[in-house]
């Protein structure tokens, strides 16, 4: 083992930019090539293609350029990642476009392009994500301002029974998708600095140490807000995904199964409640499990309907899909928004279902890679919960679709059509890339020159991996690489 | 926290596999259940919407797939509509697909295993699956002679190629227009079908070879001859008394001769002589004489009771069993429960004129792939044998003195020589079907063929029939 060579190559880490560009000009390409293939003839004629990729392309420019000024050190991945997702919803909202009334294809382009500016924006001023830190509270009050403003009187906006809209302007804009940032970073905040109280004082009942009310109290309103939402705004999916987040993160930041176990009775508990109590979460779970029961499947509200055709566009896809342009998506309500994995599951098949699945995967191993990567408690518990945040909404998403679980209205992150849950998703790549950044940074490494002590012994510096994560490992039990 | 995190990470992993593993139970396996789920608009869509490939007729398209922009991708049009009805069929997204539209349906939509490949290379370039087309055996020209000649009426054509078994020619009337039917607009379709099924003249039937079926007549005498000869108990030279009336046995009941005819001219006659005239009394002997098991037994070696498909599927023609002799009387001159199609009456005549043999029937000259590769070329294929040479002979030289000399001839044409037998099946009212059936020429048989006009007066419909059947073997001899 050449130690000198080793710490050579971990003193000047390169920082992957031109990686991260040439992957983000593959990532580019996917958009215009999907809407060529959709329709040659109308592509060539509306120039969506070239809009797509000028757009696209000057967004992400910008966002590299921002990294490279900002933050060389970012993660490579995470940028043509969201751009692929990105491109790829694109597409096939386009495509519906084409075939149904829905004219939302403009529309998304437009947020795109300022869902990456904004992400630039964002990406530039943050850069160190702990200022994060100091907002603790004022995001819990964000969260709640934002979540209440759809419940306002002339500003809120009821779509199909769900309030969770606000008009400004002719424009709708869904606030819940910004609260679960703010959401996620009150959590992080107040998990990280609380983590040994709620962690040592406490009673212990049996087996299981319960933490003290007033260490906890916080939570439990953030816990509270997220039924208040189900509730009031009949929201089922965001409910689960605030409760989802509140649960993951109290796992990360306390290593405590046994509460998570808790968590879910009490998600067991609400849901039983609100089957009984709540006639919009009944008639989800009802067209959950009588889904082909015609007097179910013919429920004009609340019924079955939309489950039923979009698992039959699923089917219809098939292994290998029909092709861009060749399925049905306009049979299926929603097609665009909330049922877009139904869209892509008929036109590209499990095949292409499967192969997005594995970028949201990279996507958010990416994320969890920044969290074990970064050394502060809070960058760790913001990114991984920002990862966790996107694999419950997949989850329930597509679980909702293929019946594993109750259909419930979230969007597929970067896909669906929608300005609000671009925007969001974006900001949280800004906030990632800022963490993948401080993870794999290399002016930290300086406090640690003369560390002789630290062994780097079977540890093949793989560009990725930060010599920080492989000091802050060693220093757990657990040890390993990540 | 990082252990926390590293698990986070694992659960993670395992909720996208499990996510994996639905998409794959709803994409893969349970796939074909989703897609015949009768809910499933978008099977509906496809199927009814997909570009089926062509049934053509001398090169002309009587069923063709346009391109369409109401939700379906194509419309399903026949251009010829009533003329073609009865073999196409219809194509409806409410009431599914009948005629060839129904028996071609794997060739016409592409699904056939012969298309296997095809679709295979359609699933990589992405073309959309478009069907083979199916060429008819139907000559054009006749099919509309003979969809002319039956216009005002109830009845049914049909004409063979006595040699090969090629439909020619298959007519019924009334018919319907199956572009109503196929309309992808659902109120006008419901209507009109309602209207047609509750029609009395039942113009959905093929008659030709489905429907109520008919009463052979005298038609059936064909096959008491060929039983008459087969037996042994009769020659051509064999003399049978030939009363006006004959008294059954066992009953009250009388069987009268033919009025239309010459009969009461002789009060003894050879069987040609009767054949000619179509005399009842000496067939009913014949028949009662060589016994209903020999009759039988000639009846299906023509056809009956066999099940065929052409590839439309055709109803069984009928030959009573155990019946009482005054029964086999009647059964003998194609009445009481005898029931056959015009295509066993054509098919019956085209193996007298085709030496004793019977062929298939079939519409089908050839399917061709959309990329023009033949998936199907019509080869003529040889039915059954219905009888000797001899025999078929025989009965081919009394059924053409039946036109030269008898009261078949209306049907005669100048310098031909054509062969055929009449019948007037009593029906019950006051009116009558009347059939021809023939060949022609005799030497050397291009065309066989049955027809039927129901519900006319005897002097009408015999002379509806045999102008129709000549008219017909002109057309196909010049």
């Amino acid at each position: 083992m050449n130690k000198a060579s080793t710490v050579s190559r971990v003193d000047t880490p390169r920082s992957r930019r031109l990686t991260e560009l040439l992957l983000t000009l593959c990532a580019i390409a996917l958009c215009p090539i999907s809407m060529y293939l959709i329709d040659p003839d109308r592509a060539v004629e509306n120039r969506m293609w070239l809009q797509a990729l000028l757009v696209q392309g000057v967004g992400a420019l910008i966002l590299h350029a921002v990294m490279y000024l900002r933050a060389r050190y970012a993660d490579p991945f995470i940028l043509p990642l969201a751009v692929a997702l990105n491109g790829l919803g694109l597409a096939m909202i386009y495509r519906i476009d084409l075939t149904t009334p829905a004219n939302a294809g403009a529309m998304q382009l437009m947020w795109t392009g300022l869902a990456m500016v904004v992400s630039a924006v964002v990406l530039f001023f943050l850069r160190d994500h702990k200022i994060l830190l100091k907002v603790t509270y004022i995001s819990l009050l964000a969260s709640v301002l934002l979540l209440i403003l759809p419940l306002m009187p002339f500003l809120g906006l009821e779509i199909n029974g769900a309030r969770i809209w606000i008009s400004v302007g002719g424009r709708t804009f869904q606030p819940g998708e910004l609260a679960k940032i703010t959401l996620a970073i009150f959590f992080a905040g107040y998990l990280s600095t609380h983590r040994d109280l709620i962690l040592l004082a406490g009673k212990k009942i049996g087996p299981v140490r319960l933490p003290r009310f007033r260490d906890m109290a916080p939570m439990v309103v953030a816990w509270l807000i997220s039924l208040a939402v189900l509730v009031f705004q009949r929201d089922l999916g965001s409910a689960i995904l605030f409760f989802g987040i509140f649960l993951v993160m109290l796992y990360l930041a306390t290593g405590r199964l046994t509460w998570v176990a808790l968590g879910l009775l009490f998600v067991v508990a609400g849901g039983l409640l609100a089957y009984n109590y709540i006639s919009h979460v009944h008639y989800r779970i009802n067209a959950w499990t009588h889904a082909f029961e015609p007097e179910i499947y013919n429920q004009p509200l609340g019924g079955s309907g939309q489950i039923v055709q979009g698992l039959f566009g699923l089917a219809s896809g098939g292994l290998f899909g029909r092709g861009w342009g060749n399925g049905r998506p306009d049979l299926v309500s929603y097609s665009n928004s909330d049922m877009i994995i139904t869209a892509l599951g008929e036109e590209l098949g499990l095949m292409g279902l499967g192969a997005i699945l594995m970028l949201f995967l990279l996507l958010i191993s990416r994320g969890f890679r920044a969290a074990l990567g970064t050394r502060d408690a809070f960058g760790k518990l913001l990114a991984a919960g920002f990862s966790a945040l996107m694999v419950i909404q997949l989850f329930v998403v597509i679980g909702g679709v293929t019946r594993l679980i109750p259909l419930t209205g979230l969007t597929t992150p970067f896909m669906s059509a929608g300005g609000s849950s671009l925007l969001s998703n974006w900001i949280i790549v800004a906030i990632l890339l800022a963490i993948s950044h401080a993870a794999r940074a290399p002016h930290v490494v300086e406090a640690f020159d003369s560390a002789d002590s630290v062994d780097y012994s079977g540890s093949e510096a793989d560009g990725a991996t930060s010599v920080i994560s492989r000091i802050t490992d060693s220093t757990t039990p657990q040890g390993g690489r990540g | 926290m990082n252990t926390a995190i590293r698990r986070a990470w694992i659960a993670s992993a395992c909720i996208f596999v499990l996510l994996l593993g639905t998409l794959t139970y709803v994409q893969f396996f349970d796939s074909k259940d989703l897609q015949a789920n009768a809910w499933n608009s978008r099977t509906l869509y496809e199927s009814y919407g997909s570009q089926r490939g062509s049934i053509v007729v001398d090169g002309v398209e009587v069923a063709v797939s346009v391109e369409s922009n109401d939700g379906y991708a194509f419309q399903r049009t026949y251009p010829q509509a009533d003329i073609y009805a009865g073999l196409t069929g219809y194509f409806s997204s409410i009431y599914g697909a009948t005629g060839l539209e129904s028996a071609m349906d794997e060739q016409l939509s592409g699904n056939s295993d012969a298309q296997f490949y095809d679709r295979i290379a359609q699933m990589f370039t992405g073309n959309t699956a478009a069907g083979a087309s199916v060429e008819l055996t139907i000559d054009g020209e006749l099919q509309q002679l003979s969809y002319n000649l039956l216009q005002g009426h109830k009845g049914s054509i049909v004409a063979l190629n006595p040699k090969t078994g090629e439909v020619l020619a298959m007519v019924s009337s009334p018919s319907y227009d199956p572009n109503v039917l196929a309309s992808h607009n659902a109120e006008p379709v419901i209507a009109e079908y309602a209207a047609l099924n509750e029609d009395p003249d039942r113009p959905l039937y093929n008659r030709a070879i489905a429907g109520d079926t008919y009463a052979p007549a005298s038609t059936f005498k064909i096959i008491d001859a060929v039983a008459a000869l087969e037996s042994g108990e009769y020659t051509a030279d064999s003399v049978i008394p030939n009363p006006q009336n004959l008294s059954l046995p066992n009953t009250d009941v009388t069987l009268p001769n033919y009025l239309g005819g010459n009969c009461t001219a002789r009060s003894e006659a050879t069987i040609e002589w009767a054949f000619a005239q179509s005399c009842n009394t000496p067939f009913a002997q014949i028949a009662m004489k060589v016994g209903q098991e020999q009759i039988a037994q000639t009846a299906q070696n023509f056809g009956y009771g066999q099940d065929l498909s052409i590839p439309l599927t055709v109803s069984q023609s009928v030959f009573p069993t155990n019946m009482e002799d005054s029964q086999l009387a009647l059964a003998s001159i194609g009445q009481y429960d005898v029931k056959t199609t015009p295509l066993q009456v054509a098919m019956t005549s085209a193996a007298i004129a085709n030496e004793g043999v019977q062929m298939k029937p079939n519409l089908i000259r050839s399917v061709k792939s959309h990329n023009l590769s033949s998936l199907y070329d019509f080869s003529a294929e040889q039915l059954r044998r219905s009888t000797s040479p001899a025999v078929a002979h025989q009965v081919r030289d009394w059924m053409v003195n039946s036109v030269d000399h008898g009261i078949a001839a209306g049907a005669s044409v100048d310098g031909v020589s054509v062969g055929g037998k009449t019948g007037t099946a009593e029906t019950g009212t006051d009116t009558v079907n009347s059939w021809f059936t023939g060949f022609a020429p005799a030497d050397d048989p291009q065309v066989a063929i049955a027809v039927v006009y129901e519900d006319v007066d005897t002097t009408t419909g015999s002379q509806l029939s045999t102008s129709a059947a000549q008219q017909i073997f002109e057309a196909v001899l010049n």
